[in-house]
Parts: structure tokens; sequence; C-alpha cells
């Protein structure tokens, strides 16, 4: 059976390094079957996260060869094998322990952002009448799996740390989602201007190229979405009118 | 005592999947606090895996559904072995926990007249399934955990929970660890929903995740509480068997919902050969009828690969045994060929079951809009578990709820798909009701020291033995690997009674090799010191099924044994319930079904 190196940081939050490991390989296989095979085998205390194994939960999030990917849905025979394959943590987020980060920043961004709030019902039983073409829209920010690649991958959050000020390009699509739901009707584009810090995102698309689902991040959700701050905040015709037609 | 971390709620819900994340909704909203801890991140939980829809009787495609026709189905697909008020509670509130659903933020496919859209479904009389293409559960997911987190509920998500925590015969909280650091924390509460989910780790071929220990059926067994339909195992149909790492990955039911076919080898369409009598007058007879009904024709009558999944399990089994199968031991399940019958069929294919098309083109480099895929059995899901109450989901434990695929009741032997995510919010919004009133009723009970101390020193064991060398030093994993291989191999689709009598046999070896794991390093973030905790439950479950499955002496549902092929009356006049004896064993007693009131028979005669 053919074999396969595996260098894999180890560590936590004080520092590690990487560590070398072979592995068997089969057809078909994926970079976190190798990591399970490691964990079963030569190392029991490997941390790293993982549930569905089908690309849909986007719970393996690694660094694999310095790109930013999900581990269940990299296939080995994508990567050249004569070289050692690299694993190791998203670097924009603090570690754990060797393939685990900490994530908790973003579930706090998420709670920030104002929630759902849908028009009154169309139909008398309380239900809604929408096109399919309206939830088409959305569908693509509603396929985001929370796997916060393309977290890991925007520069203002990896290399200068905007935490407090840029919600990343997760939350932004988020909002688009939010914004464009046909039954919504709250408004967020104050918020995303202050404390979204939409202005950061200079569009390098780095968010897009890495997202697992393939939502075009940067072209359907982040401009559009800076589109309408502009149109609310820096628009002087638009502010002119709307004094005399204020926001219904 | 040592100082443990304490933190207090009223109601603690444990498990953040759709029934865990419904009920903490529910109960925080009763006005009490609410904690929910989970093992995972929140939004990652088995649900996103769900893939086909949401049963309910909106009668959106379809006026002639309401809530009997879907009843009857539930009771019919359960052979009848089913906790029959459950299934009506079910089937009467679905289609208010779908428009609740909406209105928080969920976006559905919808009719021409702009409504929810529905889909067809095996074991479903009529189009019931709401549905965003293939990916429901993650909107479903999304949807309650983004509601939420608005509600004030306090997540400790990557904790685990290791033992209930009892004041004679009530619970009065729980025990478990933390992930990331390996700290040990107690959750003091006056009412604890278990909403754990499934067993499918017991098994080697499973669509499952890491997470899917028994952890709460095992919970309760230990607290007191019953189980019961353990023996009822459902090994979805369509599992993708090739390549080797990706064995057991889920596909959905929708591919045959959209007028995918299955054939054998010799490309026959091998379904049509055996269809069960309950079923012969709702089944089409011809491969053309069967088309029309997935187009949505009112007069056609279902295909027979939308059967019960058991059937259908079953019948792929028998071709690939008989020698008909496909090159890697399954049979295959082709969607391309609707390119016969409507134009742009790649582009319809691509944007109903998008998560398919993916799924096989980044796993198995094949495009479902061109060639059949390869699929076989995999384990999926148990309709036993934790004996409730049905309108309360209180299980016999006072203080203990269990809701959704933990609980057992409403599915009987069988499970329709669609029915397990309808099953979780209408028993998580119930769980979570009762449960806050249940708080409000009661005082906070008084926790026992020695059991907490018990409880942490048995979670630790596995470190003292590295520590000190004591014991043979097992793996793990390898314990865990090898009690999957033997469950698969003897208690798995299809049983004897000789080869369950050794895996019992096989199961007390497996017990006493779980008593010797040793666990290297430390606490912090140890996925090998949590494989080892979790070995306690996988086994309980294990042992459960095994032990059930020996009783019934019939094949229904789920449950077949070769030994015994046929339904037997007898046997399906009762469930067989599950409880720890004095001395530590499992005991076990057949309790005859409750019969039906006169109102469910005449809507079950009405649906024939």
């Amino acid at each position: 059976m053919r074999t396969a190196v595996f260098k894999i940081w180890r560590g936590d939050e004080n520092g590690g390094n990487f560590v070398d490991y072979t592995t068997e390989i089969s057809e078909g296989m994926v970079v976190l079957d190798a990591v399970h095979d490691i964990q079963a085998k030569q190392a029991n205390d490997l941390a790293c996260r993982w549930n569905c194994k089908a690309g849909r939960c986007g719970s393996c999030s690694a660094e694999i060869n310095g790109m930013p990917k999900l581990m269940c849905m990299t296939r080995l025979d994508e990567l050249p094998l004569d070289e050692p394959v690299t694993i190791e943590p998203m670097r924009a987020f603090p570690r754990i322990r060797d393939l685990a980060t900490d994530l908790s920043w973003n579930y706090r961004v998420k709670k920030r952002i104002k929630k759902f709030k849908p028009r009154p019902p169309d139909a008398p039983d309380g239900t809604w009448r929408v096109t399919q073409a309206d939830i088409d829209r959305v569908r693509e920010f509603r396929k985001c799996i929370e796997c916060f690649l393309c977290q890991d991958v925007c520069h203002v959050l990896r290399e200068h740390h905007k935490h407090e000020e840029f919600v990343g390009p997760r939350f932004l699509v988020h909002v688009a989602g939010l914004e464009m739901h046909p039954l919504d009707t709250e408004d967020r584009l104050t918020e995303l201007k202050r404390a979204g810090g939409i202005g950061y995102c200079n569009i390098t698309k780095c968010c897009t190229k890495v997202c697992p689902e393939s939502i075009t991040i940067t072209d359907n959700a982040i401009i559009p979405l800076k589109e309408r701050v502009v149109d609310e905040f820096y628009d002087p015709l638009g502010t002119l009118l709307k004094l005399f037609r204020p926001k219904s | 005592m040592t100082n443990y971390e304490t933190l207090e709620y009223d109601v603690l819900i444990i498990g953040a999947g759709g029934a865990g994340l419904r009920a903490a909704i529910e109960a925080s909203s009763a006005g009490v606090k609410v904690g929910l801890a989970c093992k995972s991140l929140l939004g990652k939980a088995h649900t996103v895996m769900a893939e086909g829809g949401i049963a309910a009787a909106l009668a959106n495609v379809d006026d002639r559904d309401n809530w009997k026709v879907h009843f009857a189905d539930t009771m019919r697909g359960g052979q009848y072995v089913n906790d029959w008020r459950m299934a009506e509670l079910h089937a009467k509130e679905a289609p208010e926990r779908v428009r609740e659903l909406e209105a928080w933020g969920a976006v559905f496919d919808r009719t021409a007249d702009g409504k929810i859209l529905q889909r067809n479904f095996g074991g479903h009389r009529y189009p019931r399934l709401v549905h965003v293409g293939d990916r429901t559960g993650l909107e479903l997911i999304r949807t309650l955990q983004d509601h939420g987190v608005h509600q004030g509920i306090e997540v400790h998500m990557e904790h685990t929970i290791v033992t209930l925590l009892k004041e004679g015969d009530r619970v009065v909280g729980a025990f478990g660890y933390e992930r990331e650091r390996g700290r040990f924390k107690i959750f003091r509460a006056k009412a604890i929903v278990l909403a754990t989910g499934g067993i499918g780790r017991a098994y080697r071929i499973t669509s499952n995740s890491w997470e899917y220990t028994g952890d709460g059926q095992s919970l309760a067994y230990h607290a007191g509480a019953e189980l019961v339909d353990m023996e009822f195992v459902q090994f979805h149909p369509t599992g993708m068997i090739w390549p080797p790492s990706v064995k057991g990955i889920l596909v959905t039911e929708g591919v045959r919902g959209d007028g995918g076919i299955l054939f054998n080898r010799d490309g026959k369409r091998f379904m049509f050969a055996d269809i069960p009598e309950a079923y012969k007058s709702q089944t089409a007879d011809n491969p053309e009828e069967g088309w029309r009904y997935t187009q949505g024709d009112k007069n056609a009558r279902r295909p027979p690969e939308l059967l019960t999944r058991d059937h259908v399990a079953r019948r792929i089994l028998d071709e690939v045994k008989a020698g008909r199968g496909s090159p890697h031991g399954g049979v295959f399940l082709d969607i391309s060929w609707i390119k016969e019958k409507i134009p742009n069929a790649a582009e319809h294919i691509k944007k109903k079951l998008p998560s398919m098309y993916h799924q096989f083109r980044q796993l198995a480099n094949l495009d479902i809009t061109k060639e059949p895929m390869e699929v076989g059995p995999t384990t999926h899901y148990i309709m036993g578990g934790v004996r409730v109450n049905a309108e309360t989901q209180m299980s016999n434990v006072a203080g203990l709820f269990a809701a959704g695929e933990v609980a057992a009741g409403l599915h009987g032997s069988n499970r329709l798909g669609g029915n397990s995510l309808s099953d979780l919010l209408v028993f998580g919004k119930r769980g979570g009701e009762f449960a806050a009133k249940f708080a409000k009723e009661n005082d906070a009970g008084q926790m026992q020291d020695a059991q907490i101390e018990e409880a942490a020193r048995q979670a630790l064991e596995p470190f003292d033995r590295a520590a000190t060398g004591a014991g043979s030093a097992e793996n793990p994993y390898h314990v865990q690997t090898d009690l999957q291989e033997m469950m698969q191999n003897l208690v798995g689709i299809v049983r004897r009674e000789e080869e369950m009598v050794r895996a019992l046999d096989e199961l007390s070896k497996l017990w006493e090799r779980a008593r010797n794991v040793s666990v290297h390093g430390h606490r912090e973030y140890n996925p090998g010191w949590h494989t080892a905790i979790d070995l306690k439950h996988l086994l309980t479950v294990s042992e459960a099924i095994t032990r059930s499955a020996l009783e019934r002496k019939e094949s229904r549902g789920g449950h077949f044994r070769d030994d015994l092929p046929n339904r037997d009356p007898a046997e399906g006049k009762m469930n067989i319930v599950l409880s720890k004896a004095a001395d530590g064993s499992m005991q076990l007693r057949r309790e005859p079904i409750p019969e039906l009131p006169e109102y469910l028979k005449q809507v079950i005669e009405e649906m024939k």
C-alpha cells in the first residue's frame, strides 16, 4: 500500500511545532481520513474538529499546504504526495490545541447583528406569499456552512487583526441574506457602516476563492451591501430626497 | 469535595440539534433561565445533514392532504407499534411548527402561487415535505440558531455531559466536562431535556458523525429512565459506497422523490418485483406511472423506489446477495435518466439536488447529471430511545425530558423520511414547554457530592491507568472500532438468533476491554479521552439494541430477522421496555401497546 507523510502542527496557545506522521493511503481518501487514521493509531490526543464528513457542517476547517480548506472535502489525489502534506490550524483565530482554534469571536459577532424581522403576514392564516425568484436571490447566502474559512483568509482579520472593528466576510454574507430576505423589514445599514466596518473590505476577493460552498461573497454579498451603504450615507441627492420622502 | 464550577439553570438542554434548539427557544420564551450544553460548536449538529425536508400536512401542493393522512402514513410506516398519541400530536402540530419557522426567517422553496412548496417522499401519500433544495436541515438549524441566540439562552459549546445527577427519584443536575480545558463542570437544573440524537457510531457503516454515541439514551438509562423499541434501527437504503473513505455518507431520498430510479447490474428496476401487500394499492405498477407521480400527477401512484426505507434497504441487500449488485457491492441509483423526459435536465438536477451534485463531484469524481450513483444501506437513525409521555415528553424520571431522535414512540418500527425534522420541531417544542413548566413548579433539588465525585473518578480512570501502567492499556479507538465491526456484522440489517447471542458474548468482552482503556496526554482537547468516555454510552446502547432484538421474535420495520422473516400479529401488540435493575443489569419486559381509541381506528380505516 502507498504511504504519504503528513506534517501536522501540534501545540497550543503557547506555541508548538510540526510533527511528521506517515500513514497508508487508499483510493478516494480525503485529508480528514488521514488525520483520523493518525489519531486512531499514532496520536490519540491529536485535536481536530469534524462532524458530517461531507462538506455540510463546516467543522473541519484547516490550512492544507497553506490553503484554507475543509479537510473532509480535500482529496489526497489533488495534492502532490511526493512531498509532505502540511496541515495547520486556521491562522486568523487564537489557537486552542493542534488543529482546533478558538472560534468564539464569530459567535459573539453574530449575536450583535439584528435579527430577522418579517413584514406582517400576507394571508389571513398568518402565512406569506413569496415568489421562487425572491427565494433564489437569498438562497446563495443561506448556503453558508459557517466554516469561517473566509474569515481566516480575509487580510483585514488575518493580518491586521481588526476583529473589533470588522465583522468579516461571513457576517457580511449573513447580513446580505437578511437584508435581501423577501420578508425582512429591519434596517442594518447604520450598524454595518459603524460597527460592521464594511469600509475595511477592499474587495480582494480572497474570501470568494476559498468558500467551499462557492458563494460569490464579494460580488453578490459585499459589493451590493457597500452600494446600499453608499446610497444611504454618502449620496447627496439621495439625502436631499430623503428629507422630503422619509423612509417608510 | 473538590470545588467544581457550578452553573445554575431552571432548564438545562443537552444537545443543540433541531430538538435541543427548539426546546431551548420554547423554554426560554416561557420565562425561565435556560442553559444549553452541546458536544460540538453551535450549528454543527447532525440536523445539518438532513436533506429531504420537513413532513407537514400543509396541503399546499395536494389539497387532499391533512393531519389524518399524515397520521395514517406514520402509523403504517411504523407498522402500528408507534405511540399513537405521539403520532396524532405530530401530524396535527407539524404545520404550525413549519409556519413558525418561516416567521423566524427560514427560506423554503415555493409553489407557483407563492406558498411553501412540498415534495414527495417515501411512505408519504401526498407531496408533503417542506424543503429548500436538498439542504433543509441546514436551513432549519440555522434558523433556530439565529433565532435562539437572541433569546438569552446560555450556550455552552463543546461541553459533554457524562452523567445525570439525581436526588431520590428526580433529576437535579448534570455533570460534564468542557472540551477546551478539560475541566469538569456541574450544571444544576430543575429540569433537563435530553436532545442528544442517535446511536449511529455503534455501527461501522453509518451516516452519523462522531457525536452519535447514544449519550442521551445511556444517560437516561443509567439515571433510571426506561428505554423502549431499541431493536428498531433504521438503515437508510442509499448511502455512498465508493470510494471507501465516503462509505456510509447519506444520499438523500429526495433523489428518488424527484424521479431517481434504482436498478441492478443487469439494468433491471428490481423494486417493481416485490411490493408489500400494505402498499400495493398505493404503488405504481409500471415505470411510466411512477414517473408521472414524481412530476406531480395526482392520478398516478408512487414508484416502488419510494416504499419505506426498511423495505428498500432489504431489497438492495437481496440484489447484492443474489450477485446482481454494482461493482462495489451496492446497486445503481440514477437521476440522470430524466434527461429523456425533460429539457435542461442537468440544470434541473443541480437546482433540486445541489448538495448531492457537489458531494459526488467532489468525493467520487462522478457527475450525477450524467451517470448513475452507486449506493447501499447505511446506519441512519434509531426509532427507539427514551420512553416519554406523549404530551409532555417527560420520562419516568421526574424532571427528565427527551425530544427528537433520543426519544422513542412516534416512529414505531420504521421512520418515514421527513418525519424526523417534524418530530424534533413538534416534540422539541413540547419538551421545552413542559420542562419549563416543571421548573416553575419545583424547587432546585439537592445534589449529592458522592455522585459527583464518583463520576469524576470514573471519567479520569483512563488517565490513571496510563500513569500507573495498570490494565492491558487498551487504545480507546480500537475498542470503538471493534465494537462497530461487531454490531455491523452481528446485529445489523439482517439478524439471526445465534449471531445475536454471540453479540452479547462479544459485548461482555468489549465492556471488559473498555474498563482497561488508557489515555495519554493531558485533559485539554484530547479526543482520545473523549472517545474513552463515550465508550460507556456506546456499549450501553449496543447492549440495549441486541437484547431487544433478541427478544422480538418476528420481523418488523427496521428489525429484520432472517430466522423469523415474517410479521407476527401477537408480537405486534407489544413494545419491549428496558430498565436498569438494582444490581446494575439490563432488565427487559414486554408491555402491551395501549389500544387505539375509536376515532383514530376510524382514521386508519378510512386511509387504507
